[in-house]
């Protein structure tokens, strides 16, 4: 008898990873739609809290629209890794050959397809509740699209590091929240600019290189961050 | 080199070299606090618009560029400790910590108070106060984090961890912030350009940020002594040290 070693490359060991990511999450769809839910109840507390006036609301909109979102990511972050974990699966993926960055940015692609994606296309349909101006709801899905990429890969490094822990929930957000700043900052910004009919290039442009730093950095941080909450 | 380097860094070294070097920072530290004070106080000339009030800048232009310093070495103490695994790194590390948020604190509340005269309020989103705000929720959770795990090499390691994606953070922040808002004035300081300042201003401002930063290190050395004491107890020589034989 052989023994085989079952030894993919790195691109098999990926598709493998993003696989089974989007069957386990397919199978508990509540999962996916509660960020979005959340998403909307928050908008609905604000027209609550503040005024029903609608020119009132679209001034904020940009900005109440960018927080609801970033909270709605921040929230499903917790579970990015915490059911790897209890099942042990999450010391599989670090004992897999292939190295670790590359896997856990599988994971987190797959967290953001199925949360920040939704958000984006859900934002312009809430900016309507916020009686948002028009000309601002396609800059405010791409926005978000571009900006919640970086909010899940900043967002899963607090997540790497807090999954150890029993509670982990609010230390996480204690974590993440400052960090998530520069991309609300521009993302809520682009929103602004298109608003006032400004050039949004140079702020979506802001918003992809700070996605590109993210995706640069933020694997190996997850990766450290992983391999430190398992060793304890 | 290196059995040398890892000689000094072991904590009983660094304890014995402590021990010596505390009471001449101690001593540089009140002497150089005590004069700046009193020079700052008392005999620098009022500022022509701001009068009296401006004399906060003595205390909160120190305090708010030596919170910026502590966490910049939270960073490198906390790379040097994950990747040579040097246990006096972390010490340094966990114990600038809270030091660098109450500087941060200080540098904030201050800028708060001189603000009522300055600015008419206690608070404006300006740049500058609000990358300092973050900077002191960055800081509240490397300590979170640290206290949070049950072993502490993991709470030491996932802290460090942090503290780096944080330094790398802060540049980016601190742009990210100033872009969307600003007002404050300019840095009083820069390495390049004499400062705007008279001297007899600008003068007491250096004793006084010297003097900060004596006060850092002497009370850095104390707390690292103590922290090794803390972590060592069970080594012999700290024992023996204790009397316990």
């Amino acid at each position: 008898m052989r023994l085989v070693e079952p030894r993919g490359g790195l691109v098999v060991a990926l598709v493998a990873t993003v696989r089974r990511e989007l069957t386990l999450s397919l199978r508990r769809r509540g999962e996916i739609i509660n960020p979005l839910v959340f998403f909307a109840l928050v908008i609905t507390l604000f027209p609550l809290g503040i005024s029903p006036d609608p020119e009132r609301l679209a001034a904020i909109a940009p900005g109440l629209l960018w927080v609801a979102a970033l909270l709605a990511t921040q929230l499903s972050l917790d579970a990015l890794f915490r059911g790897d974990h209890d099942d042990g699966s999450l010391e599989q993926l670090l004992l897999a050959p292939q190295p670790l960055p590359a896997l856990v940015l599988a994971k987190v692609a797959v967290h953001w397809l199925l949360t920040g994606a939704p958000l984006a296309l859900m934002a312009p349909l809430l900016g309507l509740f916020l009686s948002l101006p028009a000309g601002s709801y396609g800059v405010l899905a791409i926005s978000l699209a571009l900006g919640s990429a970086s909010l899940s890969l900043i967002g899963a490094i607090g997540a790497a590091l807090t999954v150890g822990l029993a509670r982990g929930g609010v230390l996480l957000s204690l974590l993440v929240l400052p960090l998530y700043i520069p991309v609300l900052i521009f993302g809520a910004g682009a929103v602004q600019v298109a608003i006032l009919g400004g050039d949004v290039a140079p702020w979506l442009a802001l918003l992809g290189a700070l996605l590109a730093l993210a995706l640069m950095l933020a694997p190996w941080a997850i990766a450290a961050a992983l391999r430190i909450s398992l060793n304890g | 080199m290196w059995s040398f380097v890892h000689k000094l860094v072991s904590p009983r070294t660094f304890y014995a070299i402590g021990g010596r070097l505390q009471p001449a920072l101690w001593v540089a530290a009140l002497t150089l606090l005590g004069t700046g004070s009193v020079w700052a106080l008392l005999f620098a000339p009022a500022d022509y618009q701001q009068g009296d009030s401006f004399r906060i800048l003595y205390v909160h232009v120190p305090a708010a560029i030596l919170a910026q310093s502590c966490f910049l070495l939270m960073a490198v103490a906390g790379l040097v400790f994950l990747v040579w695994k040097i246990k006096l790194a972390d010490m340094v590390a966990a114990v600038t910590a809270p030091f660098g948020a109450t500087m941060t604190f200080v540098a904030l509340f201050s800028g708060s108070v001189w603000g009522v005269p300055t600015w008419g309020t206690w608070w404006v989103w300006d740049a500058r106060l609000t990358s300092m705000l973050i900077q002191l929720f960055l800081y509240v959770g490397v300590i979170a984090l640290r206290g949070a795990f049950a072993s502490r090499d993991s709470g030491a390691r996932a802290a460090s961890v942090l503290t780096l994606v944080g330094v790398v953070n802060i540049p980016i922040i601190k742009y990210s912030v100033e872009w969307w808002n600003t007002l404050h004035q300019p840095a009083t300081f820069t390495l390049t350009e004499r400062p705007a300042m008279p001297a007899e201003m600008w003068l007491p401002l250096a004793v006084m940020l010297l003097g900060f930063y004596a006060f850092f290190a002497a009370l850095l050395v104390m707390r690292t002594r103590n922290e090794i004491l803390r972590r060592e107890s069970a080594k012999r020589w700290v024992r023996e040290l204790a009397g316990e034989g």
